[in-house]
């Protein structure tokens, strides 16, 4: 042990105990809250900084000629076409996904085969490629050039791909650790009781499960509302939220991708209030 | 829950052959399209000046990305954990939005403050500082995207060892600057290296937020995954290998990172 970590010498005398005069406690305490308290100030300045005082520039922007003018640009036939693509896409990816992540996630906790920890560290791998080249993989393989014959680029069918290759790690790996700690125990009651697999599964299974199914696949249906980078270059004509806010940055016209860029904001708050408060953790 | 042979087989042959479509074969025919025309054609595009000056731009941003949020991360995780103020809730909510904002609205953000015209974009261009449209940009918008990674990665480690050996060490008199070095850190340091992994590839990765904010312009603000959307290097649709080059390498790059993370995870696990 270092020389300055040893115990100060016990001030009253014939004292043996190493306990902290009293009083110390509560002052150390006092200290914490102090700096916890400076603490909080400091990332709070940063976080306002980087990310708080942006996005209210947006918000603001939206509102920036009044309501009438916001609701105009959100209510017109490209706008809500996008939104209701937008939004359609990331329900049907975030339902897939729910259904074969649960899959993978069973497989990899209940069977045992030759490979089986490549494939539980491959799952990862949409997290560490970057997005633009998941979405030129799927060029690469359904484009023009396609080896395989299969023309899906620049169609909803390539979005959908494209969205369940970036969000596949949310629902295995939160459906993973839950899969792993549940307690075989009941299962084997209930087949003892006579129930099929499948009234296992669907009766004792499932719904210790569910939590999180439901935060993994909320969480891959936000990331899909928002998703650019995989989308980019196979969207082709399809009218995807973000690549019309994107097209109309570029373009000049800050006010109308101010005004989806808040329909989209309010649509990620109310999933992210949904995923804090019905359990689970936004990440991983 | 006793699953026949028969079924554990066709769970398994749906599992990763899932697995197998969705993954392994569109990245491998990246790969193959990288190296069709032979290594050597393949290495000449990935060292051409613009190529190069792409690595390296996305490295120094991640250079700078990654400590800052780092030092956030430890800091905002302590606070989380150790913290009792009541703030803490509302910055442990906020943590999580760039994790929920589409990358696009981020670089719209950052163009609505610093661009011409922005909150306080006259402010910089006027000391002639440009940010939008510049690297700066680039850096605020990485940091902004990869905030989150360290801070959920920590703050459950933090809450799970509980305080009681840093009260020990407060209690046997060492500072909270000591406590920290010497007792937080040690017990955290697979969960912060876990969450600079995810951070740097995230940062490395990012494009939406970033393209926004960039000016495009090869050998200056063009880092690799803008070289890979560049639209002028795709002729009608027809990718040239000079790109798949570039998404070879960031591919191989991200790879790297996979392992390291594999790695770190199975550390922080076992912790």
């Amino acid at each position: 042990m270092p020389a300055e970590l040893q115990p100060a010498p016990a001030t009253a005398a014939g004292t043996a105990s190493l306990s902290p005069p009293p009083g110390a406690a509560r002052t150390h305490a006092r200290v914490r809250a102090g700096r916890s308290g400076l603490g909080l100030g400091v990332a709070t300045l940063y976080l306002s900084l980087i990310v708080l005082i942006p996005l209210a520039a947006v918000v603001v922007k939206a509102f920036s000629s009044g309501l009438g003018t916001l609701w105009s640009s959100i209510d017109n036939t490209l706008v809500l076409r996008a939104l209701a693509i937008t939004l359609g896409a990331s329900l049907l990816v975030a339902a897939i996904g729910a259904v074969m992540g649960t899959l993978v996630a069973w497989v990899l906790v209940r069977d045992r085969f030759p490979g089986q920890r490549i494939v539980n560290a491959l799952i990862d791998l949409p997290f560490a490629l970057p997005t633009i080249v998941a979405g030129l993989t799927l060029i690469a393989l359904y484009g023009p050039n396609s080896p395989v014959g299969i023309h899906l680029a620049y169609t909803r069918g390539a979005v959908i791909v494209a969205l369940l290759f970036v969000t596949l790690p949310f629902v295995v790996r939160s459906v993973q650790p839950v899969l792993i700690e549940l307690d075989r125990e009941v299962e084997e009651a209930a087949a003892s009781l006579g129930a099929a697999n499948a009234t296992t599964f669907r009766r004792v299974v499932l719904p210790a499960l569910r939590p999180s199914v439901l935060s993994g696949a909320a969480l891959a249906f936000a990331r899909s509302v928002g998703e650019f980078g995989s989308l980019a270059l196979i969207a082709g004509k399809v009218q995807i939220a973000s690549i019309v806010i994107y097209a109309d940055i570029e373009s000049g016209s800050e006010q109308s991708a101010a005004a989806l860029s808040a329909v989209l904001m309010l649509l990620s708050l109310v999933v992210l209030f949904l995923i804090r408060r019905f359990g689970g953790r936004v990440g991983r | 829950m006793v699953v026949s042979r028969r079924a554990t087989l066709s769970l398994r042959a749906v599992a990763l052959l899932y697995l197998a479509l969705l993954l392994l074969l569109p990245v491998g025919v990246v790969f193959w399209r990288t190296f069709e025309h032979g290594i050597a054609t393949a290495w000449s595009f990935m060292t051409t000046p613009a190529a190069i000056s792409a690595l390296w731009l996305s490295i120094l941003i991640a250079v700078i990305a990654v400590p800052l949020n780092t030092i956030f991360g430890v800091g905002a995780a302590l606070v989380l954990a150790r913290g009792n103020s009541r703030g803490k809730a509302i910055l442990d909510a906020l943590i999580d939005l760039p994790f929920v904002v589409s990358p696009v609205i981020v670089g719209l953000a950052l163009l609505l403050v610093y661009g011409q015209g922005g909150w306080f974009g006259s402010l910089f261009l006027n000391n002639g500082i440009r940010i939008i449209y510049a690297v700066p940009g680039m850096v605020i918008a990485t940091v902004f995207v990869s905030l989150p990674f360290v801070v959920r990665e920590v703050t459950p480690v933090l809450r799970e060892v509980g305080d009681e050996q840093e009260q020990a060490a407060a209690t046997l008199g060492a500072s909270s600057w000591q406590t920290f070095w010497r007792v937080t850190l040690p017990t955290i340091r697979w969960g912060v290296a876990y969450g600079v992994v995810l951070t740097t590839a995230r940062a490395l990765g990012e494009i939406g937020a970033v393209i926004v904010v960039s000016s495009n312009v090869a050998g200056s603000t063009l880092t690799l995954p803008l070289l890979v959307y560049q639209r002028d290097s795709q002729i009608g649709g027809q990718v040239t290998t000079s790109v798949y080059a570039a998404a070879t390498e960031l591919a191989v790059i991200s790879i790297a990172v996979l392992l390291v993370m594999t790695l770190f995870g199975r550390r922080k696990d076992r912790q």
